[in-house]
């Protein structure tokens, strides 16, 4: 087993809405990632991908607050610091994020070195200006990106070209951990792939030790990252290799999920695709009980009472649900005949 | 659901005639040297209830074509004819003609209704412009709630709210709602599942084969994603700097492509039953 580089225990985030209700977006969230591997993120919209992405960074600001947990990046715990010892010390060194809208981070009227500049310098100030574009243009032309993108303005730039600029500007501190929100959902299939080259460049070259990945494009994690999570309701219901999860998922909400893949493959025509029916429940009062009760086809009245665990099974494979592992799995096969 | 369920588009044979088609179509922007020829040339025979694709990524001129289909930007050359006669929109009210026949759906649900009016007047309008403006209010009602049934919402938690209320796939839904409402013979879906997540497009793509299928309506749709196109259509254009480089039936295209181009956007869709390629970029 390689070195742990981030681990996550217990994490709980909240949202405090104006009318001073808490909204539970993470919730008891536990999860570690080795040097050299990638993670991946799965779930709709509005299950607490984007807010756990947010929340792992140690850098909380209103309406999001933090209330337990902790978080340990290369055997440094960061939970508790304060904000500005958090931007000053970790974000861009120790963890770096791209935002879902990367594209838009670009100030139109400033040329594209000028933010190379911004973050040498917040870290370590006093560097050359020489010195920055001699390291940027080395990063740039390394990645694959011409370094005349430098001179440009972001108006200049396509849209896939933009999104592989921030993510070089982010990770030119040679950050330990990336997050990466849902990096490529803006752009089209050739620019995604060309963003999917640069990410996996960075992993190979050690820029980077590990990645977070998040999105709810699930042929792209599958091809992307090592592991795959499955995220409920501010919950994770699911953790196992990006093959398992994608060929035998077993919990009810993952088999939902991955029964919407479609690929341009023979065969994937004539299968039909599932929709979960219903919406996610409200986190301002989350239900006793499994989260996924309302919608599960598989739902038992035990399922609404009792506090669910996670449960641990061989191959580092966890899930959240009521039923054993075996029934899951009769309870599937049946179901296909 | 099965597909070939419902609806049986009509023979593709030399006398079926397409509801929509299109010789020579082209369109430029700007003059002189800094002329750009966004669609060039194109032919095309979309045919009634057929599901349609058009495939290709971001400046093949995609949406330039879908706004010349929906009138909405004029063809420099060449002649669209709809429903076998060539189509007249030179006045207003020839084009709220061609309107009640061809209706959009757009990438933003968010920016496709008036946040100002209520989701009732929405579906209202929808039924004043089909020509039920005098009917009682409970045949009214009765037909909204049809329509919202068929997207599977429910009419009575959507009176009274406003469009910004909903979710993104919910609206989208309700995009499809008005279209089942206006029933026009031909449905132009431009990018309609980009902007939501994949466990509502499956529901979305599933709605629009509905649609097809109980109404037997014409469905064009545009996505850069050639695994959509393959999953939902009957044929499939594939467009490249604003010509189509390859058409024909989606199995014959994407499983057994001709054209370079073709061949390319398939390897750029990343796959789970074969190795993706990453050195091809």
């Amino acid at each position: 087993m390689g070195k742990t580089i981030l681990e996550v225990r217990d994490l709980c985030t909240k949202y405090i809405t104006r009318s001073h209700e808490d909204v539970y977006a993470v919730d008891h969230v536990s999860l570690s990632l080795e040097e050299g591997k990638s993670l991946g993120i799965a779930g709709e919209s509005g299950c607490g991908k984007s807010t756990l992405a947010l929340s792992l960074m140690g850098y909380y600001f209103p309406p999001l607050h933090y209330s337990s947990g902790e978080i340990i990046i290369d055997g440094r715990s960061i939970t508790g610091m304060d904000p500005d010892t958090v931007r000053k010390t970790i974000l861009g060194t120790e963890i770096a994020y791209i935002p879902q809208a990367a594209m838009n981070a670009l100030n139109p009227t400033q040329r594209v070195i000028r933010f190379v500049e911004d973050v040498v310098r917040a870290h370590r100030p006093g560097t050359g200006k020489k010195e920055i574009y001699d390291m940027a243009c080395a990063r740039f032309a390394e990645l694959g990106l011409p370094p005349e993108v430098l001179e440009k303005h972001s108006v200049e730039l396509s849209g896939g070209m933009k999104q592989r600029t921030v993510i070089a500007i982010s990770t030119i501190l040679s950050p330990k951990v990336l997050i990466a929100d849902e990096p490529s959902s803006a752009l089209d299939v050739t620019s995604q792939k060309m963003v999917i080259k640069m990410l996996r460049s960075l992993m190979e070259k050690g820029y980077i030790k590990g990645m977070i990945f998040i999105t709810h494009e699930l042929p792209l994690l599958y091809n992307v990252t090592d592991d795959i999570m499955v995220m409920y309701a501010g919950q994770i219901v699911e953790r196992n290799s990006a093959r398992g999860m994608v060929f035998s998922p077993l919990h009810p909400y993952s088999k939902g999920l991955m029964g919407s893949i479609i690929v341009p493959e023979e065969g994937v025509r004539e299968q039909k695709l599932t929709s979960i029916p219903g919406t996610p429940p409200n986190l301002k009062h989350p239900p006793r009980g499994c989260r996924f009760a309302e919608r599960c086809a598989y739902v038992v009245p035990s399922c609404r009472h009792n506090e669910i665990p996670m449960l641990e099974l061989e191959g580092g494979h966890t899930y959240r649900c009521g039923h054993s592992a075996q029934h899951l799995r009769e309870m599937y096969q049946d179901e296909q005949k | 659901m099965n597909k070939s369920e419902g609806f049986v588009p009509a023979e593709r044979g030399e006398h079926a005639l397409p509801c929509l088609s299109g010789r020579g179509v082209t369109r430029v922007f700007g003059t002189g040297a800094k002329a750009t020829v966004a669609v060039d040339h194109v032919d095309f025979d979309f045919h009634e209830g057929e599901f349609v694709s058009i495939v290709g990524e971001s400046g093949s001129g995609k949406t330039t074509l879908s706004k010349m289909l929906l009138g909405l930007l004029s063809v420099t050359e060449g002649e669209i004819s709809f429903q076998g006669k060539p189509r007249d929109i030179s006045t207003r009210r020839r084009r709220r003609e061609y309107w009640q026949g061809i209706q959009a759906i757009f990438q933003d649900p968010y920016s496709s209704f008036n946040t100002f009016h209520k989701i009732d007047a929405v579906l209202l309008d929808c039924i004043a412009m089909r020509g039920g403006r005098h009917l009682p209010m409970e045949k009214k009602r009765e037909m909204m709630a049809e329509a919202c049934g068929f997207v599977n919402l429910k009419f009575e938690e959507l009176t009274n709210k406003y469009p910004f209320e909903l979710s993104g796939g919910q609206m989208q839904r309700l995009m499809i709602a008005r279209i089942f409402l206006l029933r026009p013979r031909i449905l132009l879906a431009d990018e309609p599942t980009s902007m939501i997540d994949a466990c509502s497009r499956s529901t979305i793509l599933d709605m629009l084969l509905n649609l097809r299928n109980e109404t037997g309506m014409t469905i064009i749709f545009i996505t850069h994603d050639i695994g959509l196109a393959y999953y939902t259509s009957d044929s499939v254009y594939i467009m490249e700097h604003g010509r189509f480089v390859e058409s024909g039936s989606a199995h014959d295209v994407i499983l057994h492509p001709k054209a370079e181009y073709t061949r390319r956007l398939i390897s750029d869709v990343p796959k789970i039953y074969e190795p993706w390629d990453l050195s091809t970029v």
